[in-house]
């Protein structure tokens, strides 16, 4: 029994590495692939080369595409966590008839299928005059980002002691005074994770920014273009970039929301 | 606590409410309306015409798509989950909580690069003079075509929904009472018997769960049947794109689009009955 145990747990182990690969293996091999001077990249590899980073350092579009990129990220960072955080603290505190409705339209955007997200976006917004401009992406991006930050946040305000915000009150603070003084402290690790988060989502959502940006594209709208386009090692040199911004924003949010945890 | 909303309830609760009603259930509702206009010079006029409807659904070629993106999408979500419950087992069941923790965290990181740039990078490993097939070669071997075809495409809605289902296997896996196991066990329960009798019926909902997200989003994909199936022929997604971006017709895109919400609003229903169905036996 301990043997035929140690062949299953070993080939379980097996199993995990194989699948580990299986998903890291493009995402290494754009790193890879984005360091190397063939064009159409095999094995064997060809010479290290940093000439895809040079040619989108100094491509003005891919700039423009980064600044747009930053500056929805950052405008839908922070609707998403205000929204969420409303959100969250609604369903935290209060009960009322229609919630269940209320819940399903805070957090099922994310199973809508992005194609169809990017084509009631763009009927929409373009009755309203809105498609093709940044806060087109704004307002898709919003929708898509908010129950990300509702679910970050409402997992935060569920570790909090319920009889903590009963004392505020007592002890005279109003709602306002309790909100400012006591959940938002405590829910701040969660706050601060769920804006980087919601901007990890933006930056790396390319499919209904692609349907509603019209000439004010997104990085990785930029990306689809170019994947329509010629083939070009660019997209891994961006991509690289990308992951590691967005790695950043992930590890920063992970901090945030372990820290409190281990100092109690 | 009162019974009515005060203003502070009000101002909390409220925006979340609006901006998903005005940008989210707003723009899917109107999308249900374009479906019945017309189009005329590349202009869309409201009307309440039946003429995008009938040339959709009467066309095989509408079909043929519909059932493709179904076969794909169902094979995908059944792949995924066969592959990921091994995985999810050993994480659940065989690592410490601290390596638990770990390989949660690592099974996150995918969420957060680009699916278009993977796709890519498959499209490399994957073509016929790719790293796949030039490690085949040395095999002498192949080279196998991988590309623009539905292994293309299958491959990269894996890629897509491995980590997801593996995460969702495991939180489904880990709250299985492990007393249940130990029951099994004491009662001489074979190894495998033990895992098909006792662990997958207990995580049914969660497994059925993580099945039917693999196959929403395989569903939805048009990324994968694009770049790595050659996009032709068309799936649905590949349809709503084709329509939307060089026909101008908007309102058969949104036919397109409500019949893909009907398919998987149907399909979520079926997996949530089939998933709670037999729990109190």
């Amino acid at each position: 029994m301990g043997n035929e145990n140690r062949i299953i747990n070993l080939l379980l182990k097996l199993h995990i590495a194989l699948c580990l690969l299986f998903i890291f293996a493009p995402i290494a091999g754009s790193f890879v692939f984005s360091l190397n001077s063939d064009r159409f990249p095999s094995l064997p590899l060809g010479e290290f080369s940093t000439e895809w980073y040079r040619l989108i350092w100094e491509d003005p579009l891919v700039w423009q595409g980064f600044a747009n990129t930053v500056v929805v990220g950052l405008t839908v960072a922070v609707i998403a966590t205000v929204l969420g955080f409303g959100g969250a603290y609604t369903d935290f505190r209060y009960n009322f008839t229609g919630k269940s409705f209320y819940l399903a339209l805070a957090l099922l955007p994310p199973t809508i299928p992005v194609v169809i997200m990017g084509l009631a976006m763009l009927a929409f917004l373009s009755r309203v005059n809105l498609s093709g401009t940044t806060i087109s992406v704004i307002i898709a991006h919003g929708v898509m980002c908010s129950p990300f930050a509702m679910a970050i946040i409402r997992l935060r305000l569920s570790q909090m002691d319920p009889d903590l915000e009963a004392a505020s009150w007592n002890m005279g603070g109003n709602q306002w005074q309790t909100l400012r003084y006591v959940i938002i402290p405590f829910a701040k690790p969660a706050i601060f994770a769920a804006l980087f988060i919601t901007m990890a989502v933006s930056f790396d959502e390319f499919a209904v920014a692609w349907f509603v940006s019209g000439l004010n594209e997104t990085l990785p709208v930029k990306i689809l273009g170019f994947l329509q386009g010629q083939v070009s090692p660019r997209i891994n040199a961006i991509g690289s970039l990308a992951f590691l911004s967005s790695m950043t924003l992930i590890i920063l949010a992970q901090l945030l929301l372990r820290s409190p945890e281990d100092k109690k | 606590m009162t019974k009515r909303p005060t203003l502070f309830s009000l101002i909390l609760s409220m925006p979340l409410l609006l901006w998903q009603l005005l940008f989210f259930l707003f723009p899917l509702l109107f999308l249900v309306a374009i479906s019945f206009w017309t189009v005329r010079n590349f202009q869309m006029q409201p009307d309440l015409n039946f003429g995008n409807w009938e040339r959709v659904l009467t066309r095989g070629v509408f079909w043929d798509a519909y059932f493709r993106t179904m076969i794909l999408a169902t094979a995908a979500a059944a792949i995924t989950s066969i592959i990921a419950f091994p995985a999810s087992y050993a994480i659940s069941f065989k690592m410490s909580e601290k390596a638990k923790r770990w390989m949660i965290f690592i099974l996150i990181i995918p969420f957060f690069t680009s699916y278009l740039v993977r796709v890519y990078s498959l499209q490399v490993f994957l073509s016929d003079a790719g790293i796949v097939n030039a490690a085949f070669g040395y095999l002498g071997l192949g080279p196998f075509p991988m590309l623009n075809n539905a292994f293309g495409i299958i491959v990269g809605m894996i890629t897509l929904t491995l980590p997801l289902v593996i995460l969702l296997q495991t939180f489904s896996l880990n709250f299985v009472n492990r007393d249940l196991i130990e029951a099994a066990h004491n009662l001489r329960c074979g190894r495998l018997r033990t895992v098909f009798a006792v662990i997958v019926p207990s995580a049914k909902v969660g497994l059925v769960i993580a099945a039917l997200f693999a196959f929403i989003l395989s569903f939805g994909d048009f990324v994968s049947p694009l770049y790595l199936g050659g996009g032709n022929p068309p799936t649905l997604s590949i349809m709503i794109t084709d329509f939307t971006k060089s026909g101008q017709q908007w309102p058969r895109a949104a036919v397109v689009a409500i019949m893909m919400i009907i398919t998987l609003l149907t399909a979520a229903f079926a997996a949530i009955t089939y998933a709670y169905k037999e729990r109190g036996r």
